[in-house]
């Protein structure tokens, strides 16, 4: 009888998965109210990704108004999707500063991404090894946050950006900031 | 009408699945042959209701009837016609609509080859596959019907089918990918039948092989072509991209394979019975899974559809009943008593058995690293999220392949129950030496380099090669001469022999392009050039053209080679009208040994732009080698062994003399 108690281990590891499938349903992904909003931006001091030893840290970007903070790599297949977008979006509002967070990246890579398709950041800030993404509480790439003038993280965006979502999610937060 | 009337097959289809849930089922356990011989004529109507239900939703896209809220938002009247066909199954209830219609042809395809079959396992076959019918169905009708209307105010045109999908690939991709997915639920459908009945035997394992080969044959050429279209339709270059939704498609694919493996030493030697079952119920489960995934949005990826937790709550029920009840059953009838056959450490059945193992545990890391991001959050919280990128599974993934490749060629000599080491020395000896000089002299003379990574690839896949090889001139050596040899193994022989060989040039594939692309994005004003090797690419500027819906920039670069006039390649930036999405296309020429990829980058000034120009060496061998092997599960499907009715008769002959391995009396033991 004894061996029968093992053919029950699928079972039980299903039950699990499926509890972890529910746990992942009751929360949306695409709009977090992450526990960092309204909380100081995480204090850092990353490399610039066109001059690495050039060091960007965290209070260098505050202060000048508000900033729209991007995750991206060249291996996520979305963040070249929204990647057009964001370039146009960059273009037309010029009070807002976009910086860009390499994420996890090839560095060659992500400087000819933005050479080739051009670059809507202001500044590129490296985090080779996701720790900084660890401190945002990223999901994955893309992810996009709004933060205002004082440093305070406001929004968190998770996937794509475009036209839609920039006017019915991006435009009422930044305006409400402002 | 017509939609309606699309509808409504849709209910009659569902009517008719719910009786062959009940009345064959019913008539198993009754032993009542009227009610078992209904499942045939049920399975066909059921069928016929659904290619009826498909026609309908097609019809309503060919004739741009934007009243049905499913066209209005993935059509437009400036779709050309092949594209409005394939967006029927471009967005969620479509697709959905296309999966039943397979599962439905995949059951009156069981019910037409079923002459051999006991009716008793026909009827719980499609009985099982009748409440999976009856849960998709449900699940269609009550949150995602594609019929849905707007008669009032409705709307001029259409939204248009994501650019990203206007594509040859969205014709042919999903519905391969359809077919090997649902068609591992006839291997679940068997396995649960067998558990049903207590008849878990050799026969069980002969009648579910062809299936499962077939299932995996569409799946192998379904991922293929997923990788071969984002190769060519996104951009960059790439082709895998350990995306949570391309990991759930090669899971089932992954444990589909070890089952492949496992069916053959259960029917061969009647062991790993337990084991072979439960693969059965993994492969289909890990389907429903990406089935699941792909629809609920608990994962974000690109190629999500639309999100809606209801769809994701009724998904995670329709799984719970179905894979909860299987593995109940599993746990409560599989045999717990070693079978009766024996085997030693160095037979093929341990081989077999090292196959499957590595197969699962590289299904284990995908699934752990597709779901890591849920685990992380559930146990750390939300503020705590972390990613997975390519990094984790490259790492993972590559030397298991690699170990399951040297085992693949091991495996090959070994024989059923015992193989004496010393025969296994000499039979690898050889070839281990003759892989490893072949191996690093190739790659060190063709390329003047010496990259460890490519040597170990090289060395790999002649391995894989030369085993094969060498195993079919000793099979057809005893033979009066080797024409006559060759012609006496059977069909299922070779389509083993040439899945492995596929495997073999899939892994060159994959490691070569990996290591000697040349990847250069510059950019050129008209009548520059950039040089990779013999190639010289000129850029001659961009013109505006214009599509059916969209215009683009078409870039036109002159290739030669060796200074001489080779070809043309027009990569393309387009913009459709009806989204304002810009989409690249690729300027590819293919060719066997190496691909030459350009696409258009963006324009900067003066007419120059800027190039993406790679050099791809042997990356078509990626896609050449996953159409091998599923040729390969194709030809084994073909083997005539399978049909002929004396074979089944004595497979069962030895199943009744082979009673002590039966469930029944295991349990009592």
């Amino acid at each position: 009888m004894n061996k029968r108690v093992l053919l029950l281990i699928p079972g039980v590891f299903f039950i699990l998965m499926i509890g972890l499938l529910l746990f992942g349903l009751g929360r949306d992904p695409n709009m977090v109210p992450s526990a960092l909003v309204n909380r100081p931006l995480p204090e850092f001091s990353l490399p610039d990704l066109v001059n690495t030893d050039v060091v960007i840290a965290s209070q260098d970007l505050t202060g000048g108004g508000v900033l729209i903070i991007n995750f991206w790599a060249t291996w996520c297949p979305p963040c070249h999707i929204e990647h057009p977008y964001l370039v146009e979006i960059s273009e037309r509002e010029q009070d807002l500063t976009f910086i860009g967070v390499n994420y996890k990246d090839d560095l060659e890579d992500a400087r000819l991404f933005l050479e080739e398709k051009g670059t809507p950041f202001e500044k590129v800030i490296v985090d080779l090894d996701g720790s900084l993404g660890i401190d945002f509480g990223l999901a994955g790439a893309p992810e996009t946050f709004i933060v205002d003038s004082f440093g305070m993280i406001r929004y968190r965006h998770v996937g794509v950006i475009n036209h839609q979502i920039w006017q019915e999610t991006f435009e009422p937060v930044i305006s409400r900031i402002k | 009408m017509i939609p309606e009337l699309g509808n409504f097959s849709l209910i009659l289809a569902f009517c008719l699945a719910s009786l062959m849930v009940v009345i064959p089922m019913a008539g198993a356990v009754t032993n009542n042959q009227l009610w078992m011989s209904l499942c045939r004529p049920l399975s066909s109507g059921i069928w016929v209701f659904m290619i009826l239900s498909f026609a309908c939703l097609a019809y309503a896209f060919l004739q741009d009837d934007f009243s049905v809220n499913y066209v209005a938002r993935n059509s437009n009247s400036l779709l050309p016609d092949r594209y409005k066909f394939a967006a029927v199954w471009g967005g969620h209830e479509g697709s959905l609509l296309l999966w039943v219609l397979i599962l439905a042809s995949w059951s009156y395809a069981v019910s037409l080859f079923s002459k051999n079959l006991p009716l008793d396992i026909l009827a719980r076959v499609l009985s099982v596959m009748g409440i999976i019918t009856v849960g998709f169905l449900l699940f269609m009708l009550l949150t995602s019907n594609p019929f849905e209307r707007t008669l009032l105010n409705t709307p001029l045109d259409g939204v248009d089918l994501n650019p990203l999908l206007q594509d040859f690939g969205l014709i042919v991709h999903p519905p391969f990918l359809y077919m090997g997915y649902v068609g591992f639920s006839v291997a679940f459908a068997f396995a649960i039948a067998a558990l049903l009945s207590g008849r878990l035997d050799a026969a069980w394992a002969r009648w579910t092989r062809p299936w499962t080969n077939a299932a995996w044959a569409f799946l192998t050429v379904g991922i293929a072509l997923g990788s071969w279209w984002a190769y060519y339709e996104l951009g960059w270059g790439g082709w895998w991209f350990w995306d949570p939704v391309e990991n759930v498609s090669f899971m089932p694919w992954l444990v589909g394979t070890a089952l492949i493996h496992s069916l053959a030493v259960t029917e061969k030697r009647g062991v790993f019975k337990s084991w072979t079952v439960l693969l059965a119920i993994a492969a289909f489960s890990l389907s429903l899974l990406g089935a699941f995934i792909v629809r609920s949005g608990v994962l974000t990826s690109v190629h999500a559809f639309a999100v809606d937790p209801a769809r994701g709550m009724v998904l995670l029920t329709i799984m719970l009943i179905v894979i909860g009840a299987s593995l109940l059953l599993y746990a409560i009838r599989a045999p717990v008593v070693k079978g009766s056959a024996s085997y030693t450490l160095t037979s093929r059945e341990v081989f077999l058995l090292i196959n499957n193992i590595i197969l699962v545990v590289a299904t284990a890391a995908v699934l752990l690293g597709t779901l890591y991001p849920l685990i992380h959050e559930a146990i750390y919280g939300e503020a705590n999220r972390v990613s997975i990128g390519p990094p984790y599974f490259n790492t993972i993934f590559v030397p298991l392949m690699g170990l399951l490749a040297f085992v693949l060629g091991v495996g090959t000599f070994s024989r059923w129950k015992k193989t004496s080491v010393s025969y296994l020395k000499q039979q690898l000896s050889k070839i281990l030496i003759a892989s490893l000089a072949f191996g690093i002299i190739i790659p060190v003379v063709v390329t003047s380099e010496v990259n460890i990574s490519a040597i170990v690839a090289v060395v790999l896949a002649l391995w894989i090669v030369f085993a094969s090889a060498k195993d079919i001139f000793d099979k057809t050596s005893n033979k009066q001469n080797f024409i006559k040899g060759l012609k006496a193994l059977s069909l299922s022989y070779y389509g083993m022999q040439l899945a492995h060989l596929g495997m073999a040039v899939t892994i060159l594939g994959i490691c070569l392009t990996s290591h000697y692309s040349v990847e250069r994005d510059v950019r050129l004003a008209p009548g520059e050039s950039e040089i990779i090797g013999d190639y010289e690419f000129i850029f001659e500027g961009a013109t505006l053209v214009q599509g059916p819906n969209y215009q683009a920039d078409r870039a036109v670069i002159r290739v030669l080679r060796k200074g001489e006039e080779y070809i043309t390649l027009e990569p393309e930036k387009r913009l459709y009208f009806a989204t304002g999405a810009v989409q690249t296309e690729a300027g590819i020429n293919v060719g066997l040994f190496r691909d030459l990829f350009t696409a258009l980058g963006d324009e900067r000034g003066g007419g120059s732009w800027v190039v993406r120009i790679h050099y791809k060496p042997f990356v078509l061998w990626i896609w050449l080698g996953a159409f091998l092997m599923a040729f390969g599960g194709i030809l084994a499907v073909m083997d005539k062994r399978y049909r002929s009715k004396k074979t089944v008769a004595q497979a069962e002959l030895v199943n009744s003399a082979n009673v002590n391995s039966t469930p029944k009396l295991a349990t009592e033991t």
